[in-house]
């Protein structure tokens, strides 16, 4: 069996969503003849036909806004923004549109849509091409915010988001488009939203994390194992709704608690997780909870962005810091 | 210079902005009117307009006496919201501003949802009458997209049906508005923008919202044909977008209509226009207002007299007034409905806030009881 890419996986999931739904629609810059910069969309355009695969004007907030109209109207639309760092236009039609149709009109009308976007640093990209902005959009009700970190979480998640009745961002770290490969099945499958996934089972500390900086951790992981430190380490995936729980009760187990994101430390999602595991897991907490987060520069062009990007030294040293105390 | 070719100039493009109207403001036709524009159909567009000012008025009222939240007042364009719904068939879909009170009581929207939705409460956002249309739309020309999207879901399914959007003259300065209509002139969407210009968004006037000569001409560089229309006049704003509806059914596009209006009253109940507008600059205004207009126009032609008048006054008092008393009847919302269409399956998070919210008003309510 051959190694399935994320992106191809990212493919995989809305070639499937588009042959089980008619009323799944692609819209986006490049997405139809081009197949998405990053080839997200590739094959679909000559698959699917121009109608379902739109290539749009260069237009992100009337991108949002159709795509509102479409999912109101009865159609799955399926936005491609080609990078995080273009989606600030869009935020007014998933803040004051996607988000709270259901709620403005008790059920009569909704807003079931996905705005996919490529995030993170990494690949050395250009300016306002590496941003990491969820937090932007967890603090948005009734929307959903998911983050996939492997190949087969990003086939299941989308095909979820998809398939559910909600509007979604979904952003997918570009670091982890072809860095993260594994043998997957296009087998229909979607994974719960609603869910963390703990992705190694560990008693001394809990390590918390989304996107492109999970594989770092579980590679911190792996290094502190050695040391004698047995780490728990958990992908929150889908942001909001967050599943507390799952987290509050790993921490309730180690006592420890490590929070890894690239975004931007203050006001990053990251304090809101700290903030549930003191709410929740206080008695057991035996060190400060931990934040390793990007600083709160601005993204820095390639050159730096790996110095600016949490890695395996800086994860070590909170894991140190929280393993002081006993 | 590879070219010996002498570069000459000539015109590249080129276009016109006409302008439509059929009852000048004295209530003299300028020109024949519409065929279709019968005695029943101008009598029912003058129960419109002055039903649409009877809710006004009440609106109004009840919101200076407390009992509804800030209202955007519509006197002096009802017409254009009016004359765009009863170009409309039932199944079109009317994607509203939040001054289209008119268009949507056309529509079958009732006066209690409408005094339901100013007065703060979502139950005015739906219309049991007229399932799809959209509800009001305040971040200003943030619909137009979405005018864009219906339309683009009615071609997908080769539905022979079309949008209606109206937004005002301020929206058009907005980067929404012209996406919208750019993505209806590339896919060739059956909508029509109804752009109501009433010269004023709150203090800002026209000619410093834009130096287009016209607001119309926008629909030019969106590729889609843009006219004017005096926006007081109901019979040529029914004519005209009744046209422009038949071209996109028929899957010939969108088209841009500016509707000339002018707002008499203020921007909303919160606000005081004469802190930047003249009295003198209004009062010229108040002889040109749509229901006026149609008044004197149908009294001329024979087709109204004084017993009319009083009858349709009273009825629409009557009907007003008992909508009002049902708007003011209407319990309070359950407050577990804020959490309950938040998502399409309640999360467990927001289960336990809303569990968290019950308990807190039920000792709120134990507390009250015991003092």
């Amino acid at each position: 069996m051959t190694e399935t890419t994320l992106v191809q996986a990212v493919n995989l999931a809305l070639a499937r969503a588009m042959t089980e739904d008619k009323r799944v629609i692609i819209l986006g810059e490049d997405v139809g003849r081009d197949g998405g910069v990053f080839r997200a969309t590739d094959g679909l355009y000559a698959r699917f036909g121009a109608e379902r695969v739109r290539d749009t004007p260069m237009s992100e907030a009337g991108i949002g806004g159709i795509s509102v109209g479409l999912a109101a109207a009865g159609f799955k639309p399926v936005a491609e923004i080609q990078f995080t760092g273009f989606i600030f236009p869009v935020i007014d039609q998933i803040n004051n549109h996607a988000s709270r149709f259901r709620t403005r009109t008790h059920g009569h009308l909704s807003c079931p849509m996905v705005v996919r976007a490529p995030c993170g640093g990494g690949i050395h990209a250009p300016e306002h091409h590496s941003e990491s902005p969820e937090a932007m959009f967890t603090n948005i009700p009734g929307l959903r915010v998911i983050i996939p970190s492997s190949p087969r979480r990003a086939y299941g998640l989308l095909l979820a988001a998809i398939r559910g009745s909600d509007p979604v961002v979904f952003m997918e770290p570009t670091k982890l488009y072809r860095g993260a490969r594994e043998e997957m099945t296009d087998d229909g499958k979607a994974l719960p939203v609603d869910r963390c996934f703990v992705l190694r089972e560990g008693k001394d500390v809990t390590l918390v994390a989304w996107g492109a900086m999970v594989p770092e951790v579980l590679v911190t992981a792996a290094q502190w194992e050695t040391k004698g430190v047995s780490a728990e380490v958990i992908d929150v995936a889908t942001l909001k709704p967050l599943d507390a729980e799952t987290i509050i009760n790993s921490v309730k187990k180690t006592g420890r608690c490590v929070i890894v994101h690239e975004a931007p430390l203050t006001g990053g999602f990251g304090g809101e997780i700290a903030a549930r595991v003191a709410e929740g897991a206080f008695s057991s907490l035996l060190a400060p909870i931990e934040r390793v987060a990007g600083y709160d520069t601005v993204m820095p062009l390639p050159k730096l962005e790996n110095i600016y990007l949490p890695d395996a030294a800086r994860i070590g040293s909170a894991i140190e810091r929280a393993m002081a105390y006993a | 210079m590879k070219s010996k070719e002498i570069a000459v100039k000539k015109i590249a493009a080129h276009f016109d902005i006409n302008y439509t109207r059929y009852i000048d403001a004295t209530g003299k036709p300028v020109q024949a009117l519409p065929k279709d524009a019968d005695k029943a159909t101008l009598i029912a567009l003058y129960h419109a307009l002055v039903r649409t000012r009877t809710f006004d008025a009440k609106a109004v009222a009840l919101q200076r006496t407390g009992r509804l939240g800030t209202y955007a007042s519509s006197i002096g364009q009802e017409a254009v919201s009016i004359g765009a719904a009863s170009a409309m068939r039932p199944d079109d879909i009317f994607i509203p501003s939040f001054r289209e009170h008119g268009g949507q009581l056309w529509r079958g929207s009732t006066p209690t949802e409408l005094f339901l939705y100013w007065g703060s409460d979502e139950r005015g956002n739906y219309f049991a009458k007229a399932p799809y249309d959209f509800p009001n739309c305040v971040p200003v020309g943030s619909h137009a997209p979405h005018a864009a999207g219906v339309a683009l879901a009615l071609k997908l399914r080769n539905e022979p049906r079309a949008v209606v959007c109206v937004f005002g003259d301020g929206a058009t300065s907005k980067g929404d508005v012209y996406e919208g209509m750019n993505f209806a002139g590339v896919w060739k969407l059956p909508v029509v923008f109804v752009i109501s210009n009433n010269q004023w968004a709150i203090s800002v006037p026209r000619n410093e919202q834009s130096a287009a000569q016209t607001l119309a001409q926008k629909a030019i560089a969106a590729g889609i044909p843009g006219e004017q229309v005096d926006g007081d006049d109901v019979v040529a704003v029914r004519a005209v977008v009744g046209a422009a509806l038949e071209r996109a059914r028929k899957g010939e596009g969108a088209h841009v209509i500016e509707a000339v209006t002018y707002r008499l009253g203020d921007h909303t109940t919160a606000d005081d226009a004469s802190r930047y507008r003249k009295d003198s600059e209004v009062t010229p205004h108040w002889q040109e207002e749509p229901v006026k207009r149609l008044h004197q126009y149908l009294t001329t032609a024979g087709f109204w007299n004084k017993n009319d008048e009083d009858n349709l006054l009273k009825q629409v008092n009557a009907e007003i007034d008992a909508a009002a008393e049902a708007y003011l009847a209407t319990p309070a919302p359950d407050p577990a409905v804020m959490f309950d269409y938040t998502y399409a399956k309640l999360p467990a998070e927001l289960q336990a806030q809303k569990q968290a919210m019950l308990k807190s008003l039920l000792s709120a309510r134990g507390r009250q009881a015991a003092e």
